[in-house]
């Protein structure tokens, strides 16, 4: 199935974007009493080499089954899927040779020391025990785990766990790298040591494909989003572009107690839309009132008379853009 | 630059070098256990009927015990080679996850741990013929010898089955009712210890549906040297059947599983 007047044929050898999507749907068929799901619901995409690429959304917004098509475990149930100019159904083991994954759960065997875990991933992939070890060696340098080589995997933080498998998807030098949620699950300082290292592989020029729920992981890490929700892309584009298309530049958060909260709230919607404000978002527990001058919009707050207990101006983020574009936030 | 190796074995590969770890464990069930029924059950036992009938089939009840013994302990050793393991290792804490995302079908893995579970059966196997030689319990060398390939194939007729369907399983419990009512009493009740001739009919006529009463027959007809050319025919189309059917099976189960 494609989609008309697409061109698919790749015109040269370098011009055919690295990922290619059309119409890709997957459907899950009913199991033991569950109903089918519909994870991904027809979407497109074109990834190019060298950017990093996320897939932005709350859990079950079907970016972790678009990752298995793109890793060639989930055959679509319908749509055009091209990886590296082949087709995952006929040409999936050709694709996984070429491509490295690191799973939402590590997957490492825990019984083997680290070392050997690379090993037996590097024999997966057809490759010599002299080269696993000399391309574990550097791997491991990478991963900040070279003194840990010959110490059973059990015995290693989580953090050192994620990077360790991030060590072990590259032992076939992978063009792509796929990434599902990739720090979830770390401490900050873990976090921060992972998103270092995905840097420096993306200044090598590897590309990464990953997914997320952290909006502040998508900003930093991430050239270009897609955001989905309920299997379809809602949005895509560059972070900036994201939150300059759908929102505007500050965010005026105001919080207030419980006695004036529902005066308030009703105060406040009633300036938008206005001069000073396109929208406001009535949330549990805040107000959220979009604008391009967050002083001027709280000086227009206390002219009216209100008293929150909080007032923030912030710049807006991709939460925002998530919360505009699906009236829902990203973490619950 | 990468080694010219068949998928499969690279999967093997992966089983290979855990057992390397866990080797003694696996001593236990497959070879002592065995060792403890041969010695217990046939020179304990065994004297109280050689010296009532004269043996059994015209043998020491050693010697026509160990083959019968030696095929049902094939038989366990495959549920748990492939049935418990490729159970274990389709869990998202098992290793089918990684192995599918590298060049490795799903079928290269299917037969990797197939490769496993039969090694696995051949090493043991060649173990307690060695024993068995050494206790005197073989008439012939080379029928004992034979009645090793003889078990591995007893044992990938149940390993391969079992894998078939053990991908599917979700419940731990659900392996283990299977290991309790099906595989012991088919342990106990296929000729294993004494001629069915000896039972009522109606088991005989069940212990003739039941795969281990062929691989019992093969080995102890390779073992004793009294195979003819017709039971060779029946009793390995009946195990070949079984493991073909088998492995054409869990292709399809560990796509689904693999590749969902």
């Amino acid at each position: 199935m494609t989609t008309a007047g697409r061109e698919l044929a790749p015109t040269s050898q370098g011009a055919e974007p690295l990922v290619l999507a059309y119409g890709l749907t997957k459907l899950h068929p009913a199991r033991g009493g569950a109903e089918p799901l519909l994870a991904v619901a027809g979407i497109d995409f074109e990834l190019s080499r060298g950017e990093v690429f996320g897939f932005l959304g709350p859990n079950g917004a079907g970016k972790s089954s678009t990752m298995r098509m793109i890793a060639c475990v989930s055959p679509p149930t319908s749509g055009t899927l091209r990886i590296l100019g082949m087709d995952p159904l006929t040409d999936g083991s050709r694709i996984r040779a070429r491509i490295g994954v690191v799973p939402q759960d590590d997957s490492l065997d825990s019984e083997l020391t680290v070392l050997e875990n690379l090993l037996v991933y590097g024999r997966y992939f057809g490759l010599s025990r002299a080269i696993v070890r000399e391309r574990g060696a550097g791997l491991l340098a990478f991963a900040r785990l070279e003194d840990k080589a010959g110490q059973r995997v059990e015995t290693l933080s989580g953090g050192m766990r994620r990077r360790l498998t991030i060590a072990r998807s590259l032992i076939n030098e992978p063009e792509v790298l796929l990434l599902d949620e990739p720090t979830t699950g770390l401490d900050p300082q873990a976090r921060h040591v992972l998103w270092e290292r995905l840097f420096q592989l993306k200044s090598q020029g590897v590309t990464l494909i990953l997914t997320t729920h952290y909006m502040d992981e998508a900003e930093q890490l991430c050239d270009r989003l897609a955001i989905m929700d309920h299997g379809k892309i809602v949005a895509e584009g560059s972070p900036r572009a994201l939150i300059d298309a759908h929102v505007t530049r500050e965010v005026l958060e105001l919080r207030f107690s419980d006695e004036t909260r529902e005066r308030s709230t009703a105060t406040v919607a009633a300036m938008a839309p206005g001069p000073l404000t396109p929208r406001v978002d009535l949330l549990p527990d805040r107000v959220l009132l979009y604008t391009d001058a967050g002083d001027d919009a709280l000086a227009a707050v206390h002219a009216a008379g209100l008293e929150p207990l909080t007032a923030l101006v912030r710049r807006a983020s991709l939460e925002d853009v998530f919360l505009t574009l699906t009236g829902r936030s990203l973490v619950e | 630059m990468t080694a010219a190796v068949l998928p499969s074995f690279r999967a093997f590969s992966y089983h290979w070098l855990l057992y390397r770890r866990t080797w003694k464990g696996s001593i236990v069930i497959g070879l002592v256990n065995p060792l403890l029924f041969l010695t217990g059950i046939g020179i304990g036992i065994g004297k109280l009927i050689d010296a009532n009938s004269g043996g059994v089939d015209g043998v020491d009840y050693l010697a026509w015990l160990a083959p019968g013994v030696l095929a049902a302990s094939a038989m366990q050793m495959a549920f748990a080679g492939g049935g418990f393991a490729a159970f274990r290792e389709a869990t998202p804490e098992g290793s089918y996850a990684s192995a599918a995302a590298t060049p490795l079908s799903p079928t290269d893995i299917m037969v990797g741990q197939q490769l496993f579970a039969t090694a696995r059966v051949a090493l043991l196997s060649a173990g307690f013929v060695v024993v068995q030689v050494a206790l005197s319990a073989a008439p012939s060398l080379s029928g004992a010898a034979l009645a090793v390939p003889a078990a591995c194939l007893t044992g990938i007729a149940f390993s391969a089955p079992m894998a078939a369907w053990a991908v599917t399983v979700r419940r731990f419990t659900t392996l283990q009712t299977v290991f309790r009512f099906i595989v012991q009493p088919l342990y106990l009740l296929s000729g294993t210890f004494f001629p069915l001739t000896s039972a009522p009919e109606w088991l005989q006529k069940l212990a003739y549906l039941s795969p281990l009463w062929h691989g019992v027959q093969l080995c102890r007809g390779l073992s004793l040297g009294t195979l003819t050319a017709r039971q060779l025919l029946v009793h390995g189309s009946v195990l070949i059947v079984l493991a073909a059917g088998g492995l054409i099976v869990a292709r399809v189960t560990y796509r689904r599983r693999l590749h969902q």
